[in-house]
């Protein structure tokens, strides 16, 4: 919770990779204020270059989504909805007529860290790796550049990094500060969140504090709040919970992520088929004319 | 700071931002705080997660009403009357904390009888306004009788019709609901969801704090904008609480520090006042008599002043020589940064110092800044890069539009490079009067090098040409005991510095040079009571004292903090104290308002003032203690008056002497606004300072020529005038291009889509800037005419990887009467689709929109060129109310 100091789980040390303790993000727009301090830390660490000075005319959101050199984004959702109970200027008053709503949402967007990872399974190289802490991680030093796992997250995560950028060529993404952990440190963006939006530590934690968000904000009005964590997809759950006002659409995530895989053994089936049909056809050919 | 200086004693912000979590609503207004001090706002947000409701009156809907549960948009320039309508409401309908107001405030005092108020003349100015020299003769402001600041007489019924209650609720009798819709735009039923919330949140159990940054101080009335949100607050009983209080949250990170130990040209480190060359401060012992307050904190003036003589001048400074009074320069006038800005620009400058700071971005009016650059003769910037102030005479766009010509400017600029605050050793005094001490990381590349270093090369260079000479002009310089131990670098040591700051006890024996401490570490004070007038002491800023004492620990550098507020984490003026007045955190006998709000208590059995923070108070003077018959210092006050830097002990509804501009607020309009002074008789705070020129000229009222109000404001992305944000890559590619917000109906109605060229437009200048629209800015309702708000960041300029028009282009230079500060966040201002006319072109267009033709005073309040300007060379800031 907000104010713990030295003793908030983004503060304290942890010895989670030697445990090897599943860890996880739980991020939550309802504290979130846009500064983008977590998208400016992480790519001071992480010696992430910036990628253009382009200003998009989308809300304050000049970053634009996740890539090769975004590996934290903060959205700036405008909507013409209430936000829980908030009173937004002569609006939002409960007068007849004169309801016209309007809410400015932050959420600041990671890598899922997938329970099953679809860049995972798609890298021929063994590049991406599953770490102690349940983290997928790219090891830039054996990635060949394919782009097999930029097709293959059903997020949009993951991308190559374009000319003339620092390494160009290779896939890049979160690594969860996979560094920092090993040495008992927070990831950048967590340590570094003046509201604690972004709470990181243990999966379960994180997990029943998500819960409990939701069902403290619901009880104070916030009717539309809930947890993004698709678990009954074949993502199999993910490692950065979100909470969110609203449709998961609106925040660029898919309702039901699903990885490329689940499609091989129907693809398989039907290239199956194909090959038998062709067999017998041949076969059928050379009886025909013998 | 006079707005909080006068209300209460001390110009600091009353409470620590950790204890915004304590509060049971947070008005926040004059500010984006969770923009421009996102850390801090972390507090709020835990208020909100322990159930405070966060109320934001903004004229944008920004990231704070984002996260707030209240966005009440209001027209910028407007808050005296929003404030004075709350202030109204909590009389009117008997909300204030009766035992409060009635014992720590000035509200039972009794005027003078030939006091008048604004109410009383029927028109906009109090008793003592002097039409012909444009000022106040604050005379008849204060108590009646004798002694009258110190024993004033008091009607604790505060039923008689001269006492400050009935003259303060009369008033604001006419800041009514409908009257704080017709000024600001804001909807009665909002207003009173507004007040409903901070009424009953206030009290014995509940408390409510207000958070203000520079959207209530670079106003032309900001000061009193600052003193209607403390009338407020005392009449709620929330000033010295917990939760509660008034949060001036600075601009930068040590902008309380540079109030604190002045960069500031009328006071001295403490808020001592600068000696003047008026004719009754010719000798120390008339400035003391002048400064000197007979009764309360101030009786103490001569100590500190004598102890810091004695810090200026060591052994020099003798009982005999005045303490070296004479050496101290004397101020003959008003010396404020506009005025030496139109001194630069008549070429009555020859050369300038710049440091931190970016003036041909970051000033008002900044295309007469860059003007007045090229009339200097040599500039020394010294920064982090080559920021506009140094590359204005080959890249500005004065150069492009053909105004100066590089090979006709005789400016030599020296640019130095300077160490990051990584790089160097110091300390920062931020919003909350906390002093935490920095160390250095790393060494500095190259020929970088700190502020103090050069300030510490540069005087010991100046003090040896000085004793080279003969000349008795130099013999300030030449009595300086300057004696800063050096690093390996001929860096000054920092820890020097602050244990002069400290102060210590002087025996004829210096310690070695070497040593950080003068006089041996037992030798150094434990506090500003240790001070003496008789030469025994020294001491660099008495508000200071304490953070270095007689245990050699340096107490800005320590980092265990023991409890909430953050006692064991740094040091916060004056002696520790976290929530300051926190007298008041107990009720007249000494007891607390409540369990829930307890903060310092009487201690009956020790004989003692106790509780969670430092005492704000002598500590053992009871709660039931009278003067009787004590006459001077602390001993005068009686033990139930929390307010000890005031004569009377009491917090100020009324201000009996110390402004410029009235003892109460009063509505005024914004310098430039589309509309007229619904309240009083007269648009513009008569007493403003307008630096009337040419080329600063304002627009009349409701001028159909620029029919928009203009207000400015910090991203979090960017660090004002961008010299250190706009040069790196992770932030500059956050906010990378000027824009400007504006509504969707005002888009619609210019033809304007999102992403699109616009200029901005008025009579100083013409800007470009891509347009922003949402429906964050809305047009505001005034009984069927529509006023559209639009809003602009500032931090942009021709120098680095970002390049961007400078909104400072369009601000008027303008002085608000206490503190000579600009008005930014409300004018006027016309948006025309299109991108800017660049070079030679960009003159004509601006005529066309903004003839540059007509008198200079094209606003009828504004006084004709050359006319007085108004009170302020009458006295100083009174940033204590020490002023005269």
């Amino acid at each position: 919770m907000i104010g713990e100091g030295i003793q908030s789980t983004n503060q304290r040390r942890h010895s989670f990779v030697e445990d090897r303790v599943e860890v996880g993000f739980f991020t939550d727009p309802t504290v979130c204020i846009g500064c983008k301090a977590c998208e400016v830390a992480c790519k001071e660490w992480n010696d992430v270059p910036d990628d253009g000075y382009t200003w998009t005319g989308n809300s304050y959101d000049n970053t634009g989504h996740l890539g090769a050199s975004t590996w934290r984004h903060v959205l700036f959702v405008e909507q013409d909805q209430q936000k829980g109970k908030q009173v937004v200027g002569t609006h939002s008053l409960g007068k007849d007529g004169d309801d016209d709503p309007f809410r400015w949402i932050f959420l600041s967007d990671v890598c899922k860290h997938c329970e099953n990872a679809g860049c995972l399974e798609a890298c021929p190289t063994g590049s991406i790796v599953r770490t102690e802490v349940g983290s997928v991680l790219v090891q830039n030093d054996v990635c060949n550049g394919c782009g097999y796992c930029v097709v293959s997250c059903p997020f949009g995560v993951i991308d190559r990094r374009p000319e003339p950028l620092p390494d160009a060529g290779g896939a890049f993404k979160c690594t969860f500060c996979y560094d920092r952990q090993k040495s008992g440190l927070t990831p950048a963006c967590a340590k570094v969140c003046p509201t604690e939006s972004i709470v990181f530590g243990r999966l379960d934690d994180v997990r029943a504090l998500a819960r409990k968000r939701v069902e403290t904000l619901r009880a104070s009005g916030y009717d539309d709040a809930q947890i993004y964590d698709p678990t009954e997809t074949s993502v199999g759950g993910i490692h950065a919970l979100f909470l969110l006002l609203g449709e998961a659409e609106a925040y660029g995530l898919p309702p039901k992520p699903e990885i490329p895989t689940i499609y091989l053994k129907s693809s398989w089936s039907a290239a199956a088929v194909a090959a038998l049909g062709a067999v017998l056809a041949v076969g059928a050919a050379f009886a025909f004319f013998a | 700071m006079p707005g909080l200086g006068t209300s209460f004693g001390r110009g600091g912000a009353t409470t620590a931002q950790q204890d915004l979590a304590n509060a049971d609503c947070i008005l926040i207004e004059g500010s984006s705080m969770a923009e421009a001090h996102p850390v801090g706002f972390r507090w709020v947000m835990k208020a909100k997660e322990k159930g405070a409701t966060i109320i934001h009156v903004d004229p944008r809907f920004s990231r704070t009403s984002a996260l707030a549960d209240i966005w009440v948009p209001i027209r910028a320039g407007t808050d005296i009357a929003f404030l004075g309508g709350l202030v109204r409401h909590v009389l009117t309908e008997e909300k204030f904390f009766r035992e409060y107001v009635v014992h720590y405030t000035n509200a039972s005092c009794i005027l003078r009888e030939d006091f008048r108020d604004t109410e009383d003349n029927g028109d906009a100015y109090f008793s003592g306004w002097n039409e012909a020299e444009r000022f106040y003769d604050p005379k008849t402001w204060a108590y009646e009788g004798e002694d009258n600041l110190s024993f004033p007489r008091r009607d604790l019924s505060l039923q008689h019709p001269r006492c400050v209650f009935q003259k303060l609720k009369r008033h604001f009798s006419r800041y009514t609901p409908q009257m704080v819709a017709k000024v600001c735009g804001i909807p009665p039923e909002l207003f009173l969801q507004v007040a409903d919330h901070l009424t009953s949140c206030s009290g014995p159990e509940k408390t409510a704090a207000i958070c203000y940054a520079v959207g209530w101080t670079q106003h032309s009335k900001g000061v009193q904008i600052i003193r209607t949100a403390a009338i407020l607050q005392l009449l709620l009983g929330n000033i010295g609480r917990p939760g509660g209080g008034i949060l001036a949250l600075r601009g930068h990170a040590s902008i309380q520090g540079s109030t604190d130990i002045p960069t500031l040209y009328d006071i001295l480190p403490g808020y001592l006042n600068m000696p003047s060359a008026s004719k009754d401060e010719h000798s120390l012992g008339d400035h003391l008599k002048k400064n000197t307050k007979p009764t309360g904190l101030w009786a103490n003036y001569p100590k500190y002043y004598i102890s810091l003589l004695k810090a200026y001048y060591g052994a020099r400074a003798t009982k005999e020589n005045d303490y070296g009074y004479d050496w101290m320069p004397k101020i003959t006038g008003d010396h404020s940064f506009f005025e030496f800005l139109y001194d630069m620009l008549d070429g009555k400058m020859e050369g300038m110092l710049v440091m931190g700071q970016n003036p041909a971005v970051g000033a008002q009016n900044a295309r007469l800044e860059r003007k007045a650059l090229a009339r200097l003769q040599w500039l020394v910037v010294r920064d982090l890069v080559e920021v506009e102030t140094a590359s204005f005479w080959y890249d500005s766009p004065e150069i492009e539009r053909g105004e100066l010509k590089t090979e006709e400017i005789e400016t030599e600029v020296f640019l130095f490079p300077v160490a990051g605050h990584a790089e160097k050793e110091g300390s920062f005094t931020q919003t909350q009067r906390l002093v935490q001490w920095r160390e250095k990381a790393v060494d500095p590349p190259g020929e970088s090098r700190s502020e103090s270093w050069f300030m510490h090369q540069l005087a010991k260079r100046l003090i040896a040409k000085a004793h080279a000479s003969n000349d008795p002009l130099d013999e300030p310089l030449r009595a300086l005991d300057w004696w800063y131990p050096e690093d390996e670098h001929g860096e000054p040591k920092m820890e020097a510095v602050l244990a002069e700051i400290n102060g210590w006890k002087i025996s004829s024996e210096p310690a070695p040079n070497e040593s950080i401490f003068r006089y041996g570490v037992e030798a150094q004070l434990d506090g500003f009571n240790d001070l003496k007038d008789d030469g025994s002491t020294a001491c660099g800023c008495w508000i200071y004292s304490g953070i270095f004492p007689s245990d050699g620990k340096n107490k800005a550098l320590a980092r265990e903090s023991r409890d909430y507020l953050g006692h064991g984490w740094g040091f916060a003026w004056p002696a520790d104290r976290r929530i300051i007045y926190n007298r008041a955190s107990a009720a007249p006998d000494g007891s607390p308002w409540s369990e829930r709000k307890k903060l310092v208590w009487w201690d009956a059995p020790n004989e003692s003032w106790t509780g969670y923070d430092v005492p704000d108070f002598q500590k053992d003077k009871p709660p039931n203690y009278q003067p009787n018959g004590h006459r001077e210092g602390l001993a005068a006050q009686p033990g139930d008056a929390p307010f000890i830097l005031h004569e009377d002990g009491l917090a100020w509804l009324h201000v009996p002497k110390g402004l410029q501009d009235g003892p109460m607020p009063t509505h005024f309009e914004a310098l430039e606004s589309p509309m007229h002074n619904a309240l009083y008789p007269r648009d513009t705070n008569p007493v403003v300072d307008w630096f009337t020129r040419a080329t600063n000229r304002f627009a009349p009222p409701n001028d159909p020529r620029f029919p928009y109000i203009l207000t400015t404001y910090r991203l979090t992305e960017h660090h004002t005038a961008g010299g250190m944000s706009r040069f790196l890559p992770h932030l500059a590619e956050l906010q990378p291009e000027m824009f400007v917000e504006l509504s969707r109906e005002l888009a619609t109605e210019l033809g304007i889509k999102n992403g699109d060229d616009v200029c901005v437009v008025n009579l100083r200048a013409a800007i470009g800037a891509r347009a922003l629209v949402s429906r964050r800015l809305r047009p505001l309702h005034f009984d069927g005419r529509i006023i559209h708000q639009v809003a602009m960041p500032f931090h942009w300029g021709s120098a680095g990887p970002l390049r961007g028009d400078v909104a400072n282009d369009l601000m008027a230079i303008s002085g608000e009467p206490n503190v000579t500060i600009m008005e930014t966040k409300a004018l006027v201002c016309n948006i025309v689709p299109g991108k800017l006319p660049r070079g030679p072109a960009y003159l004509p267009f601006l005529n066309k929109y903004a003839s540059q033709a007509g008198p200079e005073n094209l606003h009828p309040e504004q006084p004709a060129p050359g006319a007085p300007e108004g009170g302020k060379h009458q006295s100083g800031h009174g940033q204590h109310g020490t002023s005269e």
